[in-house]
């Protein structure tokens, strides 16, 4: 049905001409889901443009064709465009919320392209827009269609954005990182939906993902993508099984996985041996009852409802749970940059919860805690070269200047893995890991005890959350450091972590050792987070064996 | 909707304290001016006793906190005194001229908006081409050009060499008759009257002046839309409109440009209210009988019940234009809901 050769994208860019996507050729056969993987930049995202005819400014179609039913999509008018998408072809987005026209009724913005494509008249569009919401399980659709996106759930902002997707009757659905942004559990909800939906109405689909894992749970066939060119196709499961390509079998490798260690997520050459991880015994950090109530013009929400637990020294422990559950409120409250409405936090015998959080910052105890933040780009400030960044903190909170200064900074930059050189650079001309790297080093300036980790591989390729993953394991090691690892992401929780807390609405449902609560959960909420995660298909059994030795 | 009003109502409260607050503070600034009225008004050649007998008449030889209570009665009762310099009540005076400003900065505003929208629009939807360049060119000339240059080169030009236009001398030439007052733009009065001639002959007399401020106004417009509408073009939900076949006007207008206009609402709020206090040189340079003139003229004199009318009215103005531009803003985007304020 969809028969691309030798495509080419190219954009004009100050430097000159950049090349995309660099000759790729692939078919889909009518009902079949492909799924295109690659890490970022690897021209994944610009060759559905490119099909969509819907590339930025200065980007173009440089060689090649894409013949959907004996039409090339890469010569065709752009009146002809017009017609094809969203009729013949259609797409769905990452960070859904953002895709959706904020000051619109969802509706209307389902009526615009119902009504452009001559699926609806003036009269019967809103009866249609509703059809197409209820086509997408939104329950209660009559009142959806009022809503704007801004009063909608992420998951069911994506529902929207697919009705609209859908309600043409398209015969190729292209999803471009559909579930980047969701919970997991409405990731597979969103997942099951666009796969059972193409699949009753005898669609093909592009899914677009960085998530190998999910890409093989959800398609017939991957085509694996480097630098703007499939290194490799053929059938999920093959795929994972036994991977031809090196960059495949690196990508197969850093997957997290059930079964693999952390040292397993690394391309075997620099697979060293991990340190034994032998957590202490005195608790480091005590949590009883604590409470945290934000005030709101609809009333008090209860964010934490009085959770309790301990930390040991040496010990790293996962906190998870979905969006809203309170991990974040928590762990603002024990990095002492919030204060608790009730409760106690004692870190080594002493209630730091009682130094309000803007005296904290000249508290003796604030260079023992600290913090690695999500977004590795935004909690760098842009206008510090990675060595300011780093010696920021060793200026405020401790004597150390001139000569000594720099050697402690070049210290941690190497300890970090960040090559010494960068450390004059800015954010932006440092890549993802390397930013990541920068934030690690600062938040471990004043050797700290208790590192927070607020799921600081969130934004990272798989590549690069499996070095830093690596990293932290290797940092905790020689540094001694306690971590309460923050995610939604139980695989990547499981790797790194020997103690587990669960968390849902404020509470915590759930806690234990990491293996215990992995392989037995007792509450059905931890059971439904673990069905949700993508299973990857087994990994090769050469893998396995090197696990076993 | 009953939600609605309500906020409103609590808005429109909010401003009270800030009319009174206008009301004292220009009070003190006026007294706190240099020059002394009584001196001003008694002549070149009155003694010690004639300026006495001045100051006791307009009430100045009482203490400040008395005349101050005297103001206020008076305030409260409507009356916001007699200009000493023009001979009549403030109220009258603000009345004649506060149209004739108006009208100038509506229709200003209006011409600006007219070229500044599309033309911001068009330099963002053709970035790099000749409209975006035409686009920076007015920009850098609007904002370096003074109004009063550009008004006296439009005179110079259109009125000296060419003899477009008529005399730059007031709302209307001397033939003609003002038309019966019913708003005070003679726009509109004259148009009411159905006097065709009236109103061409007071578009003639507006286009100058109209030309100088929209010249000055169309700058901060046009790079407003222009930016805002190329952060528009740049989002997520344009892919999605894109990717889902809508037309391109409805890309561009229906998704692009309303998303566009809530900065551009924001600055046309500012210039608004900069310019209605920039129209001082214009008012100036054409003798137009505005308040801008008036002010100047009032603050020169010392002329204390006319410049406190002056600022008075003005803060009227911003207060009501606030309330315009928060209501336009919550009508353009239903996440700013009232209760937020």
């Amino acid at each position: 049905m969809l028969h691309i050769s030798d495509l080419s994208v190219s954009f004009r860019t100050r430097r000159g001409e950049v090349e995309a996507v660099r000759g790729i050729s692939f078919d889909l056969a009518a009902g079949e889901t492909l799924g295109i993987v690659g890490e970022s930049g690897s021209g994944k995202s610009v060759t559905s443009y490119a099909l969509m005819r819907i590339l930025d400014a200065g980007g173009r179609i440089k060689a090649g064709s894409a013949v959907f039913d004996g039409r090339d999509l890469a010569q065709a008018a752009e009146r002809d465009m017009q017609r094809v998408r969203g009729r013949e072809i259609s797409m769905i987005f990452q960070n859904p919320r953002a895709a959706l026209n904020p000051i619109r009724k969802v509706g209307h913005q389902l009526e615009d392209v119902l009504r452009r494509h001559g699926r609806a008249t003036r009269s019967n569009a809103r009866a249609k827009a509703i059809e197409a919401l209820e086509a997408v399980r939104i329950r209660d659709a009559r009142a959806r269609y009022d809503a704007y996106p801004f009063e909608l759930s992420g998951g069911m902002c994506q529902r929207v954005v697919f009705a609209i997707a859908l309600a043409c009757g398209p015969r190729l659905l292209i999803a471009d990182e559909p579930t980047t942004g969701l919970d997991i559990t409405t990731q597979k909800a969103v997942m099951d939906l666009v796969r059972d939906l193409t699949r009753d109405r005898g669609m093909s689909s592009i899914l677009i993902t960085h998530d190998l894992g999910l890409a093989a749970q959800y398609c017939d066939r991957l085509a694996v993508m480097k630098d703007g060119q499939i290194v490799e196709t053929g059938a999920a499961s093959a795929l994972f099984a036994d991977p031809q390509h090196p960059y495949t079998r690196k990508l197969v490798d850093a997957t997290p996985r059930p079964g693999a260690s952390l040292r397993d997520l690394l391309p075997a050459e620099v697979r060293t041996p991990l340190a034994d991880h032998e957590p202490g015994t005195r608790p480091l950090v005590q949590v009883r009852d604590l409470v945290k109530i934000f005030p709101s013009k609809s009333g008090p929400v209860h964010a934490v409802k009085g959770i309790s637990f301990t930390i040991r020294e040496g010990q790293s422990v996962g906190l998870v749970g979905e969006s809203g559950c309170g991990k974040s409120t928590t762990s603002s409250m024990l990095v002492r940059l919030l204060d608790r409405t009730s409760g106690d936090i004692l870190f080594d015998g002493f209630d730091i919860a009682g130094v309000p959080a803007d005296k904290f910052v000249r508290d003796a105890r604030r260079s023992q805690i600290q913090m690695v933040f999500q977004d590795a780009t935004d909690s760098l400030n842009p206008r510090h070269s990675a060595r300011q960044t780093i010696a920021d903190p060793i200026l405020r909170m401790s004597d150390l200047r001139g000569a000594a200064l720099t050697a402690r900074v070049e210290e941690l930059a190497t300890l970090c893995g960040l090559p010494l050189p960068l450390l004059d650079r800015f954010p932006h001309q440092l890549s993802g890991g390397q930013k990541a790297r920068v934030g690690i080093a600062r938040a471990i300036a004043l050797d700290p005890k208790f590192l927070i980790l607020d799921e600081p591989t969130a934004a990272l390729d798989v590549s690069i959350q499996a070095v830093v993953l690596n990293l932290l394991a290797d940092l905790r090691a020689r540094l001694g450091m306690t971590y309460l690892f923050v995610s939604h992401d139980l695989n990547v929780v499981r790797l790194l972590c020997d103690h587990v807390i669960v968390m849902q609405g404020g509470e915590i449902v759930e806690q234990g050792p990491a293996a215990q609560v992995m392989e037995a959960p007792s509450h059905p909420y931890t059971q439904t987070l673990l069905s949700a995660a993508p299973k990857p298909p087994a990994a090769r059994p050469s893998l396995l064996k090197s696990a076993a030795e | 909707m009953a939600g609605r009003a309500r906020a409103i109502g609590i808005r429109l409260a909010q401003t009270v304290p800030v009319i009174l607050g206008v009301v004292v503070i220009s009070f003190i600034l006026t007294r706190a001016l240099p020059g002394d009225p009584a001196v001003y008004f008694a002549g070149a050649m009155a003694d010690e006793q004639s300026i006495q007998q001045v100051r006791e008449a307009l009430g100045l030889d009482q203490p400040l906190v008395t005349q101050f209570f005297l103001y206020f009665a008076d305030l409260v009762r409507g009356d916001l005194g007699r200009s000493i310099s023009t001979g009549q009540p403030v109220l009258t005076d603000l009345a004649m001229r506060l149209p004739a400003s108006l009208e100038l900065t509506l229709s200003a505003l209006i011409v600006s908006c007219a070229i500044a929208i599309p033309l911001g629009v068009l330099a963002a939807v053709r970035q790099g081409s000749w409209v975006d360049h035409l686009c920076r060119v007015l920009v850098t000339a609007g904002v370096s050009l003074p109004t009063f240059f550009t008004g006296i080169l439009l005179v110079y030009v259109f009125y000296y060499l060419l003899g477009w236009a008529p005399s730059p001398l007031g709302r209307l030439d001397f033939i003609y008759l003002e038309p019966p007052r019913v708003t005070g733009f003679y726009l509109v009065d004259s148009l009411l009257a159905r006097d065709l001639e009236t109103f061409g002959a007071t578009v003639r007399q507006l286009a100058l002046p109209t030309i100088t401020l929209a010249l000055f106004t169309l700058a901060p417009i046009a790079r407003m839309t222009r930016a805002a509408m190329l952060q528009a073009l740049s989002s997520d939900y344009i892919r999605t409109a894109r990717a889902a076949g809508l037309s391109r006007g409805k890309v561009l207008f229906g998704y692009g440009l309303r998303n566009a206009l809530l900065p551009v609402v924001t600055t046309l709020g500012m210039v608004f209210s900069f310019v209605l206090g920039a129209n001082v040189l214009v008012e100036k340079v054409f003798a137009w009988p505005g308040i801008g003139s008036y002010a100047v003229e009032a603050l020169v004199a010392s002329d204390y019940a006319a410049v406190q009318g002056f600022v008075l009215a003005m803060a009227l103005l911003f207060v009501t234009l606030n309330l315009i531009i928060d209501l336009s803003y919550a009508l353009i985007d239903p996440r700013i809901g009232f209760d937020t304020k």
